[in-house]
């Protein structure tokens, strides 16, 4: 059994939580449809260090891991809140590109 | 044979052929470098030198020939997928495959079972019904049946309705198989390299080296080894699990997770169980091998990982609902487990073809279904490299499908089917 350590609930079996993959950096919304195809379907899928989204299903509760893809051992985890400060509003006029920070993922 | 087998018993020295001529120095240049040396990167030699008589190749391989998934695979062999494309391409392998102890004149143990691919809801039994009509206009032999006719064909399943998922019918596939993996890698192999194509075992290739590179993918001229380098004129790239790493080597970005699956056998039983069992809602699956093991396996790993470890996780939930099939296996002992790290697609279709380097192609995003797939990826390669023309049964699988939004959706018969 691997144990994942929840930022709302504590140490957890692995088995409770669904894995939601790496996380990626949103484009901005008036980017060309060959830049959204990449942040839809293209993966880092990187050997080492990553930092990826997991889902803690009895409680409706999404965090981010650090793991390392190649030891098995997750480094460490925290609230996607520290991640990603602000909403993307898919309603108002294209935003301005958020340069390196991470925007919510929907 | 029966005067063989006289003279070899009584002699000490039994005539062992070396399939493999010893290693040797890598050479200098060649007309085509194969970077994996599984079953995909074997039989594209093996298809380059017999029917394109191109011989100046090397298949390179960071391990041991063939140590990859064609190792580790549980060896279904079978063409009643649900996407036309999917359905030409593993009807042509499956056809190759039925002739490949010939070609090679050595026994893959090519076994034909009946496949059954269970169904235990009104929605499944739409999707088997679904790809029987896709199957059928292809001619592949491919039915509907109810769960009387499963009970029929394969009395050993518990079809009761006490259990928590019924079966309600399956999909019928006459045709599915199991053969020896490792016999078809040493038979592609062996063929190839008896026409002259070398094979480079423990040679990792770390690097390509390319000209032209102006804001282009540029040409291919060379691959770099832990061995030195060497000049090509095309390569391809065929390495399962590490696809990702190799590719990153020409900047060229994948919708491909490396994700671990695992798979175990039980204990050698007399044969009792023909058929091919497959559960798509109870993710489990479940042969019997020529030599009696029960084969079984299940769905990918959780979460991706580069590694090969097994976990007892997995071997839990899989137990959990075989039992529910086969409820007397209660008592039966596991012998082996192990786990192949697997290069999963999100459309759970391959990625064939071109790149955007020149004279670089790749063959990849063979998941958790690319055994089955081997003599028609090695033998459509091989077309694909000797005539620089991508074949039409290829051409589907670009990876430019995913810019394009033109993906396959192959996952009704691809997750868990094998
Ligand atoms: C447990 C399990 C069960 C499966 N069951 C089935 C099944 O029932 N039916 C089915 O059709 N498919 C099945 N598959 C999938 C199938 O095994 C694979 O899709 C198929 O074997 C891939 O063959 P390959 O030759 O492309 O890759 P591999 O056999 O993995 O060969 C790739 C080779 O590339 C080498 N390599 C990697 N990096 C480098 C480098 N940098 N330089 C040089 N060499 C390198 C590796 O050492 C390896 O030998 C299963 C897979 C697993 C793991």
């Amino acid at each position: 059994m691997k144990i994942l350590t929840c930022p709302l609930n504590g140490p957890r079996n692995i088995s409770e939580f669904v894995w939601g993959g790496e996380v990626k950096i949103h484009p901005p919304l008036d980017c060309t449809d060959e830049e959204w195809a990449a942040y839809a379907a293209l993966e880092n899928n990187t050997a080492g260090v990553v930092r990826e989204w997991w889902y803690h299903v009895p409680t409706a509760y999404w965090i981010i891991a650090e793991r390392d893809t190649v030891k098995d051992v997750i480094l460490r985890t925290y609230p996607a809140r520290e991640l990603f400060k602000d909403r993307v509003d898919y309603d108002a006029p294209a935003a301005p590109a958020a340069g390196d920070t991470p925007r919510e993922t929907p | 044979m029966v005067f063989a087998l006289l003279k070899y018993g009584l002699s000490k020295h039994y005539p062992a052929k070396h399939q493999f001529p010893r290693p040797r120095e890598l050479k200098k240049s060649y007309d085509v470098v194969i970077i994996g040396g599984g079953g995909h990167g074997l039989a594209t030699a093996f298809y380059l030198a017999r029917d394109w008589g191109i011989t100046n190749v090397a298949v390179l391989d960071k391990g041991y020939l063939a140590g990859g998934n064609t190792a580790r695979n549980t060896a279904i062999i079978r063409s009643n997928y649900l996407t036309p494309e999917g359905v030409r391409f593993y009807d042509e392998s499956v056809r190759l495959y039925q002739d490949l102890s010939n070609d090679f004149d050595l026994n893959i143990l090519y076994s034909e079972r009946g496949h059954l691919t269970l169904a235990h809801t009104d929605s499944a039994i739409r999707t088997m019904r679904w790809r029987a009509e896709v199957n059928k206009h292809f001619g592949i032999n491919s039915e509907l049946v109810l769960v009387d006719d499963v009970k029929r064909l394969c009395p050993q399943l518990d079809c009761s309705d006490t259990v928590r998922y019924p079966v309600l019918g399956a999909l019928y596939h006459a045709p599915g198989s199991i053969a020896r993996h490792d016999a078809v890698a040493w038979g592609y192999g062996a063929g190839a390299a008896m026409r002259g194509v070398e094979i480079h075992q423990r040679t990792e290739v770390i690097g390509i080296e390319r000209e032209g590179v102006n804001g282009t993918g540029g040409k291919v001229t060379g691959v770099v080894t832990n061995r030195g380098t060497i000049k090509c004129g095309k390569v391809i790239q065929a390495v399962a699990g590490a696809t990702t790493r190799v590719a990153d080597m020409i900047g060229l970005k994948l919708p491909i997770r490396t994700i671990p699956l695992q798979a175990c056998v039980s204990q050698p039983l007399k044969p009792f169980l023909d058929k091919i069992i497959v559960s798509g809602s109870l993710h489990v699956y479940i042969s019997q091998s020529s030599r009696g093991e029960l084969v079984m396996g299940g769905s990918t790993d959780p979460y991706a990982l580069y590694g090969t470890r097994s976990t007892l996780d997995f071997k839990e939930g899989l137990m959990m609902h075989m039992l529910e099939l086969f409820p007397y296996l209660a008592e039966v002992k596991l012998l082996r487990q192990w786990a192949g790290m697997t290069d999963m697609t999100p459309d759970f279709a391959p990625i064939m073809g071109e790149t955007h380097v020149q004279n670089y192609y790749i063959d990849a995003g063979w998941g958790t279904w690319g055994f089955k797939a081997t003599p028609v990826c090695g033998k459509r390669n091989a077309e694909m490299l000797a005539t620089g023309q991508v074949p039409d049964l290829i051409k589907p699988f670009t990876y430019r499908r995913f810019p394009e939004f033109r993906q396959l959706g192959e996952k009704g018969a691809a997750s868990v089917g094998h």
